[in-house]
């Protein structure tokens, strides 16, 4: 008879100096970050802060729900709302564009120059934000949505046309081979073999971006790049609170019903 | 054309028609409430001016100076993020903890929780909803109005968005451990830190992990972005640039920040991967 076993069952983790040295390291960073940085704490904690805040914060309530405002963050949403469909949209035929020839299999397997030609500029697209190129779109073409649109339009292309080419490779190669050797062309042979077993994954990825688009355009007028943004931070400049409120409130239920139409989209689409 | 030929016809052209229309119908007033005008870019003055301001991007500036100062100011956007996530951390723990009902005492042995006990569940839900919801700019630049221009407004921007952000996820990957161990602990008279932290956090532990160190990621997007508000770090300074057309500064800066995100996506896979 053996034994009963003793001590526990399932070993222990072994501890290895690497983890040791890992998180001596980002314990590091965050000490070193807490410490540099000149963060005004005494402002923060002083005693009367708590009350200076609670006044800041009652300064929110009511929100102003007065007919004429209420027109304005109306007119506001409506133009954010177009804003993330207009840019998304115009992402998606770009990133379509792109995907093409970021796609190996689609331009015929030699030609890899031309798709890391067309992934570079999916990532340089993709790695500025949607922020930073309002901020220099508005400069190119003035205030208001337009600039903001654009901005959507280029960060999304290059999320978008990624995926997009993704997707594309991903495709089972023997439709599209199938239709060439029988004689077709290479716009049929993508119609018609690519483009039917993609598409339900690139609406989806599109209603996707929709929603963070929505997101995205609510903000993107704090730099004069139009729709709630630019209501929200006009208000906050003047503090007037009771109508940043509204304008809070006007977010939140846009980016709900936005939430709700992709679902619905989704449902229908992608069935 | 022989007779018994196969008609060359669409049998679905009358829906694509009414699709495309439907879809002018559509857009137009969307394209309209967005002042869609692409030829405002090449035609007016202000596109000549973002021709020159784009043309001024070559060659990036490079002096010693201005290096180390956006070497500064790099760090100052890194250290927001970590201090930011930090203040997350410490926010969306005890939000986590209230809000699970994974190791709720009072919900043990029956399937419903009593209605002070939910109510507790669901403020604490709510409220990291709610911190959730609100962008981390709009909180950005109400504590620009609060606390003045600096870092500090970034911090306490990113310690409360991603505060709820946190305690929301953190929530879902607590309430989706097996739930066996934990009851067992409590059912025997554990308390409910010893049933976290013996029956819930083996189980989640590198999920919750993985999830901050990728939320560290976006807080360092983030934290450029904010910069823009008025917070602090590269955002700032690439801003200014920008409102001044610098296009030397603009340009080396926008490299930095892609290099910044590079580096931190590399990391953070790094750490990710370890943890796994």
């Amino acid at each position: 008879m053996s034994a009963a076993p003793s001590g526990p069952i399932i070993a222990p983790p072994r501890q290895r100096l690497g983890d040791w040295a890992m998180i001596a390291a980002v314990a590091g960073l965050v000490v070193a970050s807490f410490v540099t940085l000149d963060i005004q704490w005494a402002a923060l904690f002083a005693p009367d802060s708590l009350s200076k805040m609670g006044e800041f914060v009652a300064g929110f309530v009511p929100p102003d729900l007065g007919g004429p405002f209420l027109r304005k963050v109306a007119a506001a949403a409506f133009e954010t709302f177009a804003m993330s469909l207009v840019g998304t949209a115009l992402a998606a035929v770009l990133g379509l564009a792109l995907a093409l020839p970021a796609s190996h299999r689609t331009t015929g397997g030699g030609i890899t120059a031309v798709r890391e030609a067309a992934r570079l500029v999916l990532n340089v697209l993709r790695s500025i934000p949607e922020l930073v190129w309002a901020a220099m779109l508005v400069i190119a073409a003035g205030l208001g949505p337009f600039p903001g649109t654009l901005a959507l339009t280029f960060h999304t292309a290059g999320v978008l046309g990624r995926l997009f080419a993704d997707a594309l490779e991903n495709t089972a190669p023997h439709p599209a081979n199938a239709l060439r050797e029988n004689g077709s062309s290479a716009a049929a042979a993508f119609l018609y073999a690519k483009l039917p077993q993609a598409a339900p994954q690139f609406l989806s990825y599109a209603l996707y971006r929709w929603e963070n688009n929505i997101r995205a355009a609510t903000v993107l007028g704090v730099v004069g790049a139009g729709g709630l943004g630019q209501l929200l931070y006009f208000h906050m400049s003047l503090f007037h609170f009771q109508q940043v409120a509204t304008v809070l409130g006007a977010m939140l239920v846009l980016v709900a019903l936005v939430d709700g139409l992709s679902f619905a989209a989704r449902r229908r689409l992608t069935r | 054309m022989s007779a018994n030929a196969p008609e060359l016809r669409d049998p679905a052209w009358s829906r694509r028609v009414g699709i495309a229309l439907a879809a002018v119908v559509i857009a137009w007033p969307l394209l309209v409430a967005s002042e869609f005008r692409p030829w405002v870019l090449v035609g007016s003055d202000s596109g000549h001016a973002a021709m020159r301001f784009v043309a001024s991007f070559f060659p990036p500036a490079a002096s010693t100076e201005f290096l180390r100062m956006l070497a500064r100011e790099t760090w100052i956007t890194v250290a927001i993020a970590t201090s930011g996530l930090t203040l997350a951390f410490v926010l969306a723990l005890p939000l986590t903890l209230v809000a699970t009902s994974t190791m709720s005492i009072s919900a043990l042995g029956r399937n419903r929780m009593p209605a002070a006990p939910f109510a507790v569940r669901q403020a604490a839900r709510w409220t990291s909803v709610l911190l959730r919801s609100i962008p981390e700019l709009v909180f950005a630049l109400l504590f620009v109005r609060v606390v003045g221009l600096g870092p500090t407004s970034g911090v306490l921007a990113i310690g409360l968005a991603y505060g709820g952000m946190l305690a929301k996820v953190f929530a879902e990957i607590i309430e989706s451990t097996d739930r066996s161990t934990s009851h067992l602990l409590l059912a025997n008279g554990a308390s409910r830190l010893q049933a976290f932290l013996y029956g819930v956090l083996p189980q989640a532990a590198s999920e919750l992990v993985s999830y901050l160190v990728y939320r560290w990621e976006c807080a360092i997007r983030a934290s450029v972005i904010m910069g823009f508000v008025g917070a602090g770090g590269l955002g700032q300074r690439m801003d200014e640039s920008m409102k001044m057309f610098n296009g030397g500064e603009t340009a080396t800066m926008l490299i930095v920040f892609v290099l910044l995100v590079f580096i931190a996506d590399l990391v953070s896979a790094f750490l990710r991967r370890r943890l796994a």
